[in-house]
């Protein structure tokens, strides 16, 4: 029997918001298939991670704060990304620890923010993934596992798992897997040459693990590679664990060209990742 | 050493096109990584331990004055002598005059991070005394005149044929055409050069593992042997410790050996555990005339109670820089200070003053993995955070970063004004983003000046486009 509805608060990410919507669109399918009522509430920007890096208390605290205030009404708050929902679910309290009734908030929020796999598959579970209009036949997909959702969060499982109930996709294992890629938010533009070495590390490993399409749940780590594998002129496609899970998977990748026509500025490039 | 963490950026362009290093580096993070997880997974009450050890740390710092006075009376009583030193300053001028005074030409060394903190090799040889180390890779380096770019493995960072090179080089008592290949061959060469200077030596300086106040005794570990010979052989013996090696029984230093050995190379325990209890007693037949120990606080009871505490739970295993990706292709040198990667980049900016070090707290992506593997626990990212909290701070450094921080929280607390200025944005960038591609950041070099963006409307611009459509 299907659990009885619920309402969920969908916290996009600012990332999402800005540079891939469509894991939006992919995260409210998949969580309307699951049974949820899903909102969106507008008062809702960045989580305030480039603030709480930065060393910036007051900042994350504001963010934090409003994120609060804007979910109050929903059962879950659920993330399409680990290093967010890590934010809201255990900085959040930290952030808010001096103010007693914000901080209690902030405790009573964490418990009911989950990242969108995990959600999923361990507190839904899920049974069925909606209806596929995307691509049909064999795939293997290199699953890329962020850091904040892999050590604070402890998602490993919930994506292969949901993943594996497409027809014919294989997920391939990255080696060593648990490395960090590179993006690190400021990090990347700070000190872009360390960060463009770990990122290339992590793409010939994702190479080597024999996939045509790298999948993953952050999309800073997705951009950050993207940028790294197109401006090497890589074959591998990079997509939002829920673009795939969603089967809104079949119009271009991360970094592709929107439509047909020549990339601006780097046209080789752009033809490699084409071909 | 002279620090020059404030290089970082350009130390680690040039580590990075460094072949050698690279290659010294691949092979040797992923052994000590993989020894490290077969080693814990051998020892299923690894994660008690853990917890035991942080506890007794806890207890130790907190009783910290009490648990110094108890060894120092214990190692008096045994006949030994402790010296307070407040910098580094009072320990180079401490140990000097205790060589003078039994006229010591040679001293013998273990390998020592405190040694390297207050620099004691220069400051002897510029004082007329000879320092000849004894472990094998601080013989290296100083060959090589290099600082330790790991706090296990000082010379981690060379290839075997970089040491043969240098050996060449620097023992031009043996036949150049000699066999240089296999590490036995360097060993062996390096100890027929080493032993000798043990028997001559005056003083033997060591450093210390732990501290243990029941009994006064100074625990050493290594796996070359080298230390009991700087500690046996020569008439003298002084130990060089910090403050928070401190710990009250040999029980509790037992837990944290367990832990330390495992940590940092993988082995139950190391080849070769000292516990070095007063200088030779009336019925021993080796050891030291004269014991002595010099405990150096160099900054670290300023950390006690503070946010920064946690970091003197560090037992200097190593494990965070074997699994650090940063310093895993950046190398310990990068770091330009004697402790590199995440637990460097946490204490050299609270020893050496975070003007000094102000890029190590942002050397790092907080991927979480230094902590992961942390024996002590201790919260190597929220330490850093805090790090970069003081940076924020201060001027002219926090600047920048304040004034970009403070238009984009302008925008990001106000929710209606953000998501229409994130829309107007995006349609002003949607020709240029086509192609699949946004230029982004001009300091961001490779990739980062195509940080893929599609441009077009927001999420939240298309949500509201649906829930308006679906509104009678
Ligand atoms: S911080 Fe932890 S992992 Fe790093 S050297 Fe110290 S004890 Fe070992």
């Amino acid at each position: 029997m299907a659990p009885p509805r619920i309402s969920v608060g969908l916290f996009v990410t600012c990332l999402v918001d800005l540079a891939r919507p469509k894991v939006g669109l992919a995260a409210v399918r998949l969580l309307e298939a699951a049974g949820c009522d899903v909102v969106v509430p507008r008062a809702q920007t960045c989580c305030g991670q480039p603030a709480h890096n930065a060393g910036d208390r007051n900042g994350a605290a504001q963010l934090a704060r409003q994120t609060i205030a804007a979910f109050e009404d929903v059962d879950y708050v659920v993330v399409p990304s680990g290093s967010c929902a890590a934010m809201l679910r255990r900085h959040y309290p930290e952030i808010l620890a001096a103010d007693a009734s914000w901080s209690r908030r902030a405790k009573a929020f964490g418990g009911k923010v989950f990242e969108l796999t995990a959600f999923l598959a361990d507190v839904r579970d899920l049974a069925d993934l909606p209806e596929r209009p995307g691509p049909k036949g064999p795939r293997r997909i290199a699953y890329h596992d962020s850091c904040a959702g892999l050590r604070e969060l402890g998602i490993r499982n919930a994506p292969r798992r949901l993943l594996e109930k497409i027809p014919d996709l294989g997920v391939a294992e990255i080696a060593e897997g648990e490395v960090c890629c590179g993006f690190g938010g400021a990090f990347c533009v700070k000190f872009p040459e360390i960060s463009e070495r770990l990122a290339a590390d992590k793409c010939r490993a994702a190479e080597k693990a024999g996939a045509t399409e790298l999948a993953g749940g952050d999309l800073g780590c997705l951009l950050h590679l993207a940028g790294k594998l197109r401006a090497e002129g890589s074959n591998l496609r990079v997509r939002h664990v829920a673009e795939i899970l969603a089967g809104l998977d079949d119009g271009p990748a991360i970094g592709e060209p929107v439509t047909g026509e020549p990339v601006t500025g780097e046209p080789d490039a752009g033809e490699k990742a084409r071909g | 050493m002279k620090i020059t963490s404030n290089a970082f950026r350009a130390n680690s362009r040039g580590a990075l096109q460094d072949r050698n290093l690279q290659d010294a580096l691949g092979n040797l993070k992923r052994g000590f990584q993989e020894k490290r997880r077969k080693a814990k997974a051998r020892l299923p009450e690894f994660e008690e331990l853990q917890d035991h050890a942080v506890a007794i740390k806890e207890h130790s710092l907190d009783h910290l004055d009490f648990y110094l006075e108890r060894f120092e009376k214990e190692v008096t009583a045994r006949g030994g002598k402790v010296h307070w030193c407040r910098d580094g300053a009072e320990a180079r001028a401490t140990i000097l005059k205790l060589c003078k005074d039994v006229n010591a030409k040679r001293v013998v060394k273990a390998k020592s991070m405190i040694a390297e903190e207050i620099a004691i090799n220069d400051y002897l040889e510029a004082n007329g005394i000879e320092p000849c180390e004894t472990d094998l890779g601080e013989y290296i380096i100083q060959l090589r005149h290099e600082p330790p770019s790991h706090i296990i493995g000082p010379a981690i960072h060379l290839k075997r044929e970089q040491v043969a090179d240098t050996f060449r080089e620097q023992h031009s008592e043996f036949p150049d055409a000699r066999k240089l290949d296999a590490a036995r061959d360097l060993v062996d060469e390096a100890r027929h050069i080493m032993r000798p200077r043990f028997l001559s030596a005056d003083v033997g300086i060591s450093g210390a593992n732990l501290l243990v106040a029941e009994t006064g005794s100074v625990v050493l570990l290594s796996n070359e042997g080298n230390i009991d010979l700087s500690r046996a052989l020569p008439k003298t013996h002084i130990v060089v410790a910090s403050i928070e090696k401190i710990v009250p029984t040999l029980s509790d230093a037992n837990v944290i050996l367990r832990l330390l050995s495992r940590s940092a190379t993988g082995q139950e325990a190391a080849a070769y555990m000292s516990f070095l209890t007063g200088p030779r007693g009336a019925d021993e037949t080796d050891g030291p005339e004269a014991f002595h120990v010099l405990l150096l606080d160099n900054g670290r009871s300023d950390l006690l109670k503070g946010e920064f505490e946690r970091i003197l739970h560090c037992i200097r295993c190593g494990a965070c820089l074997n699994h650090c990706p940063v310093y895993g292709v950046t190398g310990g040198h990068a770091y330009g200070a004697v402790y590199t990667g995440p637990m460097g980049a946490v204490l050299t900016p609270l020893l050496e003053g975070l003007e000094h070090a102000a890029p190590l707290p942002e050397a790092s992506t907080f991927c979480g993995r230094c902590e992961e593997v942390c024996p002590m626990r201790i919260p190597l990212v929220g330490l850093l955070r805090n790090l970069r909290v003081r940076l924020l701070k201060k001027k002219p450094d926090g600047l920048a970063t304040r004034r970009r921080l403070g238009v984009w929280l302008f925008f990001a607390t106000r929710p209606s004004l953000y998501h229409g200025v994130a829309r107007l944005l995006l349609r002003l960038a949607a020709p240029f983003g086509r192609g699949g591609a946004l230029s982004v950041g001009p300091r961001a070099g490779g990739w980062g000046r195509r940080f893929p963006v599609q441009g077009g409307p927001t999420f939240q611009e298309m949500w509201r486009q649906r829930e308006k459509a679906k509104r009678p």
